[in-house]
């Protein structure tokens, strides 16, 4: 399947940073008609390369070659216009326009008196044809599709301008499953066409079921490039991390539902918890020491209840009772003030403070518990730092660093420790594992563990449902904005057991628009498009 | 001596890494520029009498006492993404509350001068409550509540005085503008004390620490438990009484209230001090030390086109020239330019000439 010609060679790359060499000696070749999977931790150098190759780092040695001859791109602009074009996880498209404006922008098709929007749109549907994507009315408003189609719609765009060469940055990190598996029909469509695509994603599933190829990078350097087919998960997990796979393998495989006392007091409970437009009145209640799992599809109301039970959002229904007091959560300054922390899947835009050093977005919750009048002091704040910084082993632990500087795992890190600073009681984590690699989802999942161990109630929130049944003591499964049922942890409990309930509740076939899902999971297809 | 210059030499070293460094080396130059006009241009000249202190440094010095003030409280204003175009105003209502005041007590009495000072700094922090009310608790635009600010405060102004330019006697509140201790101006003394004062409360408590967070990040701060309602309000009441301050500082000194000039347009150099120190428009992260270096510039540079005798009509073009000099020299994108412009003298690229 591979032409024998490399589009794109990268040699001997190497850049270095002031005091970190980002890359060392990297090698990279892509293929047309192929798809080719970068595999490396957080901070292994995967973006540093991506970035290299479309010129918005110099490289200090080694040589690029495109299409056979030596290039070196001076921005993202300039490798576009040479067919190098990258899709990024957070979509760079713009909300305002509509789905043609967006594919078409900056080749709108002009005619006498400017520019011609019938054939533009004309031409953004042609294009959207192209993918599959018939269905997408190009004259609908960008915002009002979901951030699937918003990924394909920006890979449209890279096709308007005739790109050789496709780069997804973490594509598929917010999407679901079925999304997933429209974005892959997309492009196996664009491989087929002869497209070089560099692909980079943290989900091992997904690198086996599309790619060819995949280069393993571990702290900036080069580790190997291997055909897919020849490649056991084990041995690339090993090959990414750089030990064995036995760590990640035993952790919280002995999960199991501790014996509850008849007579004891929940922590936490809600009854007929709710908010219009958001989630139907649902009734929780969570344990001293119990993990509780929300599991669900994307957009099912999971999120939203964990934002319900910290106060993110105002309830308006339920009677939340915490430690035997009725109480009434209705903000974020109430949930803290209860002993409740919640962290948030939204983690750039909702959970860190970007130009403020780590030890700032450490000490935040705390202090804005203390208030302003009684700041801490540097040796509090120290301590904080490196009790937290050490014990969740967050990298580089240098406090006084911006926190935007740090890779996404270690942003979460520190995150997780501004909410354990705050001792609460009951930790909500929406999506702690997201995007970031498996060494540090292993210790944050180990962390959890050892939290609950020592009684601290949580609310487990992740799209991965082996995540869910591994970590949890009972599982609350969500569907369509209300509570569907509810899951006790045992031995015989799987994802399919969750997968089941969900595709038996109600099952209204009813398909995703523009996409042509594969047979794939049954349960997923039902589902869909919620969101 | 030593002493000194080892201090100014490690201040100098942590200020090269500052954004408001070129806010200095442009202020040093226009001091230069002056010096080159009239070598004695820096001279300080000790009054054998009382021991004053005159010359041009001292004049500046008092000239920006009251664009420090208002500087302060719009940097913490900006801080949080807001704006306040209403200091200005308020320096006018403050200014016409004291003078109407003291020309209707006219016993030039010390104590008429405080009664005048707590009634101008009550109003001006009820008019800062205005607008952080309806920034925080109604929602809002900053840009827009401080503009309607801006021409009531203006309105009211006139109002308390009858359109009329209110003077009034009073020895007390003149020494504020024109007396000195130890040599010094008193106004400068007073407004560096304040300026100590409001960088002690905001560095010491965690009050900069959230105004940062709310300004860069709105929605984490409130999911980390911070409240801005009451965060808002206190920058708004901030920057209401310290132009409060500035408005009695701009009076005392002729004490008389021109309705309609006293703190025309002084946020555009409250707004032009914050930028050149450093901080960006955008919110977030504040620097007052380069606040106050700003204001310090502006007045420096209100000196040297009277000194310069630059013809009145050109006054706010030589202005803008060289303020936009200096926020071009700030600028990352122009720094990029010049380093990349260096590296590539030094190590020319093969690959540039084969591609």
């Amino acid at each position: 399947m591979a032409a024998t010609e490399p589009i794109v060679e990268m040699t001997d790359i190497s850049i270095e940073f002031p005091g970190v060499k980002a890359l060392q000696n990297v090698q990279l070749r892509l293929y047309p008609g192929e798809v080719h999977t970068l595999m490396g931790e957080n901070g292994a150098g995967k973006s540093t390369l991506i970035k290299a190759l479309t010129g918005v780092y110099k490289i200090d040695s080694g040589s690029i070659r495109v299409s056979g001859g030596p290039r070196q791109f001076s921005g993202t602009a300039d490798a576009q216009s040479a067919g190098i074009s990258t899709v990024y996880q957070e979509v760079n498209l713009c909300d305002n326009l509509t789905v043609g404006e967006n594919v078409m922008l900056g080749n709108e098709i002009r005619g006498a008196f400017g520019i011609n929007w019938k054939k533009t749109h004309e031409a953004a549907h042609e294009a959207l044809v192209g993918l599959g994507l018939g269905d997408l009315d190009p004259r609908q408003p960008l915002s009002s599709i979901s951030l699937a189609l918003q990924q394909l719609v920006a890979i449209s765009r890279a096709m308007v301008a005739k790109s050789k060469v496709l780069i997804l940055d973490e594509p598929t990190s917010s999407l679901d499953a079925n999304e997933v598996e429209g974005l892959f029909t997309v492009m196996r469509r664009l491989r087929d066409q002869g497209v070089a695509i560099l692909f980079v994603s943290h989900f091992l599933d997904q690198v086996y079921a599309i790619s060819d190829r995949l280069t393993v990078l571990r702290n900036g350097e080069f580790v190997g490039e291997h055909l897919t087919r020849d490649l056991g998960r084990s041995q690339l997990i090993s090959l990414m991390i750089g030990k064995d796979f036995e760590t990640l393998a035993s952790l919280g495989s002995n999960r199991r539902r501790d014996a509850r006392e008849s007579g004891e007091q929940p922590f936490y409970s809600a009854a007929g918890l709710g908010r219009k437009g958001s989630i139907e009145p649902v009734d929780i209640a969570v344990y001293p020491g119990e993990v509780v799992g929300l599991a669900g599809l994307l957009g099912s109301g999971r999120t939203e209840l964990g934002r319900l039970m910290y106060g993110a959002d105002r309830p308006d229904t339920g009677e939340v009772t915490i430690g035997g007091k009725s109480t009434e959560v209705h903000s974020p300054v109430t949930g803290l003030a209860t002993k409740i922390a919640f962290s948030t899947e939204n983690r750039r835009d909702e959970g860190i403070v970007g130009d403020l050093t780590v030890r700032e977005n450490l000490i935040l919750a705390v202090q804005a518990r203390r208030g302003w009048a009684r700041p801490l002091s540097k040796r509090e704040q120290k301590e904080l730092c490196d009790k937290y910084l050490v014990e969740l082993n967050v990298r580089p632990s240098d406090p006084e660093r911006p926190i935007k500087n740090l890779s996404g795992g270690n942003q979460q890190k520190v995150l997780l420790g501004r909410w354990l600073a705050t001792k609460p009681e009951l930790l909500i984590l929406d999506e702690p594992t997201r995007g970031i690699d498996i060494g540090a989802k292993a210790e944050i999942q180990e962390a959890i563990a050892t939290l609950a161990e020592d009684g601290m109630s949580v609310v487990f929130i992740s799209s991965e449902l082996e995540e869910v049944v591994r970590l949890s003591e009972r599982i609350v499964v969500l569907k369509d904005h209300r509570k569907i049922g509810e899951i006790i942890n045992g031995p015989d409990i799987t994802a399919d057991t969750i997968v089941d309930l969900i595709a038996s509740d109600g099952a209204e076939a009813q398909g995703v628009e523009a996409f042509e899902p594969e047979p794939e999971p049954a349960a997923f297809a039902a589902e869909g498009s919620t969101n | 001596m030593s002493n000194t210059s080892s201090g100014a030499a490690s201040f100098l070293k942590t200020s090269v890494k500052q954004p408001y460094i070129w806010a200095i080396a442009a202020l040093v130059l226009l001091l230069i520029i002056n010096l080159i006009k009239d070598p004695s241009y820096l001279g300080i000249s000790v009054n054998a009498v009382t021991g004053d202190l005159s010359g041009n440094l001292i004049d500046i010095l008092r000239a920006s006492a009251p664009i420090m003030m208002i500087a302060v409280g719009m940097t913490l204003v900006i801080a949080t993404r807001g704006i306040d175009l209403s200091v200005g105003s308020v320096m006018a209502v403050s200014g016409a509350v004291s003078m109407e005041f003291m020309h209707d007590a006219g016993d030039g009495s010390l104590g008429s001068a405080l009664m005048a000072i707590a009634l101008a700094l009550g109003i001006s922090a009820f008019l800062g409550l205005i607008n952080g009310v309806l920034v925080s608790i109604v929602g809002l635009q900053p840009f827009i509540t401080t503009l309607i600010m801006m021409l009531a405060g203006r309105g009211l102004a006139k109002v308390i005085t009858s359109g009329q330019n209110t003077s009034a006697s009073n020895e007390f509140f003149r020494w504020i503008a024109n007396g000195t201790v130890l040599g010094f101006p008193v106004v400068f003394i007073i407004g560096a004390v304040i300026v100590a004062l409001v960088a002690l409360l905001v560095r010491r408590s965690a009050l900069g620490l959230m105004i940062e967070s709310i300004g860069i990040n709105p929605k984490a701060a409130r999911m980390a438990g911070i409240r801005p309602v009451g965060l808002l309000i206190f920058v708004y009441i901030l920057s209401g009484v310290l132009a409060g301050v500035a408005g009695i500082f701009s009076t005392a000194s002729v004490m008389t209230v021109e309705v309609a000039k006293t703190g025309f347009s002084s946020e555009m150099d409250a707004i032009l001090a914050v930028v050149i120190g450093g901080t960006s428009l955008a919110g977030g992260k504040f620097s007052l030390t380069g606040s106050v270096i700003g204001a310090l510039l502006i007045a420096t540079l209100d000196k040297t086109i009277v000194f310069l005798a630059i013809p009145s009509s050109a006054t706010p073009a030589f202005k803008a020239i060289v303020i936009v000099a200096i926020c071009l020299l700030q600028s990352q994108r122009v720094r990029a330019l010049f380093s990349q412009r260096r590296a590539r003298t030094s190590t020319p690229r093969k690959e540039a000439v084969s591609a």
